[in-house]
């Protein structure tokens, strides 16, 4: 799933102004991250009010990286669009590009800051897991990735400053190469580690490629 | 025999080596490290001159190694994988090559998060043991990663690698060792010592595959010049281990430098000791001048 975190409120209403605003939601990765579901537009809705910024209108796309069916849903709310001077997206920056195409006269502000693709652990803890390297190497570590997880990418870890199973970088997170390590020794497959990985091949992600 | 190095010949000739840190300032005055260059010089056989040491912006590893060269010291320029994608790695080494630098450590790097550009973005397009392959097929296939050939001088470095017989998991820390030899490293320079039992068990593992007869390993000094420096350093940087015995004599003691130093000479006499152990490599930061007292006190000078 996309990660995303709505930004800080003072941040919205500096881009906001004086609005007033149509607030966009989506249905899926931001109703699941609590930045962008109904609870969450209704919500915005609420403390910009208490600010005097009005709201025209508001709605929950599904979901708002869908070009057809945002184009399809917004036309529905042309007249509350039009009514207002900045729209709100909060949703992740692929949802707010989709919205900037096909709303093309009024601005659109993102509501968000898009983290990565991850997990899920509880409610509104999340874990990072994918880079969307476009070459995917987990089956050579036992269905984990260390080129999301480990802050130095390495695919010959682990750095000299994992210690009891956590990371230099942040003594909060697991080390990857720790959790590889664990899953190996289990399997007795720790051989595995002996072997060079060879430098990614980056051409694989979509760097240079820009559709599918 | 022809040596790529002294720091090579030495080694090769089974003699005890020692290599020194000199790290770069925070500038482009070039006399801060040429005062550093004239303490150490003559008190060890070559010079690791830091790469963004802690990922804080200094003179170049280049840069400093240029220096070091132009007084007749001779360098080990450290890279780190942190600032350079492989493109600039490559062309680093075929500089660095070409103006007389013979012997390159090969890093990781600490992350970027500790430094002093926090909101750096890390490269970590390779990482060392990939680094290590890489630089061992240009020198001795003529091939840059990509398989494309080199034209016009292959960089004939004596290549380094670091290792930390300390940090966890530690069964996998002889194998890392194991995999640095297979990529290409020629010498390795240990994180410091300080946990003594540590280091035997680990150099116990290394002898028993037989790898102490495959690479040089240097083992890490750093004398610890105040009880804060030892505080830091214990609580504080990553994969460094200073056992409480220790910490606690730096505590108690009412002159610490003086007992950071005499620990220092302890640990040197008994790694010396330590079979397969090939060299020294001190790092003595921001206290250069108690190298050449460290290289007497414990028979180690005139060098070789």
């Amino acid at each position: 799933m996309i990660i995303t975190k709505q930004k800080d409120f003072s941040y919205l209403l500096n881009s906001i102004k004086k609005g007033p605003v149509f607030i966009i939601g989506c249905n899926e990765c931001a109703t699941l991250c609590h930045t962008g579901g109904e609870e969450e537009v209704l919500s915005m809705k609420e403390k910009l009010k208490t600010k005097n910024i009005d709201t025209t209108g508001w709605i929950i796309l599904e979901p708002a990286c869908h070009f057809l069916n945002d184009k399809r849903l917004l036309k529905k709310c042309k007249k509350e669009i039009d009514a207002a001077k900045k729209i709100l997206v909060l949703a992740c920056g692929n949802g707010v590009q989709t919205v900037s195409e096909i709303i093309e006269d009024v601005d659109v502000i993102p509501g968000t800051d898009t983290l990565f693709l991850g997990e899920i652990k509880r409610a509104t803890d999340f874990e990072k897991r994918c880079i969307m390297c476009g070459e995917c190497i987990q089956d050579l570590f036992e269905g984990t990735c260390p080129v999301s997880r480990c802050p130095k990418s390495m695919q010959n870890g682990p750095c000299g400053g994992s210690i009891n199973g956590k990371c230099e970088v942040d003594k909060e997170m697991d080390c990857v190469w720790d959790i590889i390590y664990k899953r190996l020794k289990k399997k007795g497959q720790l051989d595995n580690l002996k072997e060079i990985k060879e430098p990614k091949d980056w051409s694989k992600s979509t760097e240079t490629r820009r559709q599918l | 025999m022809t040596y790529r190095s002294n720091l090579e010949r030495v080694l090769s000739e089974k003699k005890f080596a020692v290599t020194a840190e000199v790290g770069p300032p925070k500038g482009s005055d070039q006399s801060k490290i040429q005062d550093k260059g004239l303490i150490v010089k003559s008190y060890a056989d070559a010079y690791n001159v830091t790469d963004n040491q802690t990922a804080v912006a200094r003179l170049s590893s280049m840069g400093g190694s240029v220096i070091l060269l132009n007084m007749g010291l001779e360098p080990i320029m450290q890279m780190t994988c942190r600032d350079r994608n492989r493109l600039a790695i490559q062309s680093d080494v075929l500089g660095a090559a070409s103006v007389g630098i013979r012997n390159i450590l090969f890093v990781t790097g600490d992350h970027q998060s500790f430094g002093n550009h926090p909101g750096a973005k890390g490269v970590y397009d390779i990482d060392s043991i990939q680094l290590l392959k890489i630089v061992r097929d240009m020198r001795d296939k003529g091939i840059f990663q990509s398989g494309d050939k080199i034209l016009a001088g292959n960089p004939n470095i004596f290549i380094g690698a670091a290792a930390n017989p300390f940090a966890d998991p530690y069964k996998l820390r002889v194998d890392r060792l194991e995999k640095k030899i297979k990529a290409g490293a020629d010498f390795i320079q240990t994180q410091s010592v300080f946990n003594l039992d540590k280091f035997n068990t680990w150099m116990d593992e290394v002898r028993s595959r037989g790898l102490d007869k495959k690479v040089h390993i240097l083992a890490g000094i750093t004398p610890l010049k105040s009880l804060k420096m030892a505080e830091r350093m214990k609580f504080h940087v990553p994969g460094v281990d200073i056992p409480d015995n220790i910490y606690n004599r730096m505590k108690k003691s009412a002159e610490p430098k003086d007992e950071g130093h005499a620990l220092a000479i302890e640990l040197i006499d008994n790694i010396k000791k330590i079979k397969g152990v090939h060299g020294l490599h001190i790092t003595a930061l921001f206290w250069e001048d108690v190298i050449p007292h460290l290289v007497r006190e414990t028979g180690l000078h005139p060098r070789p």
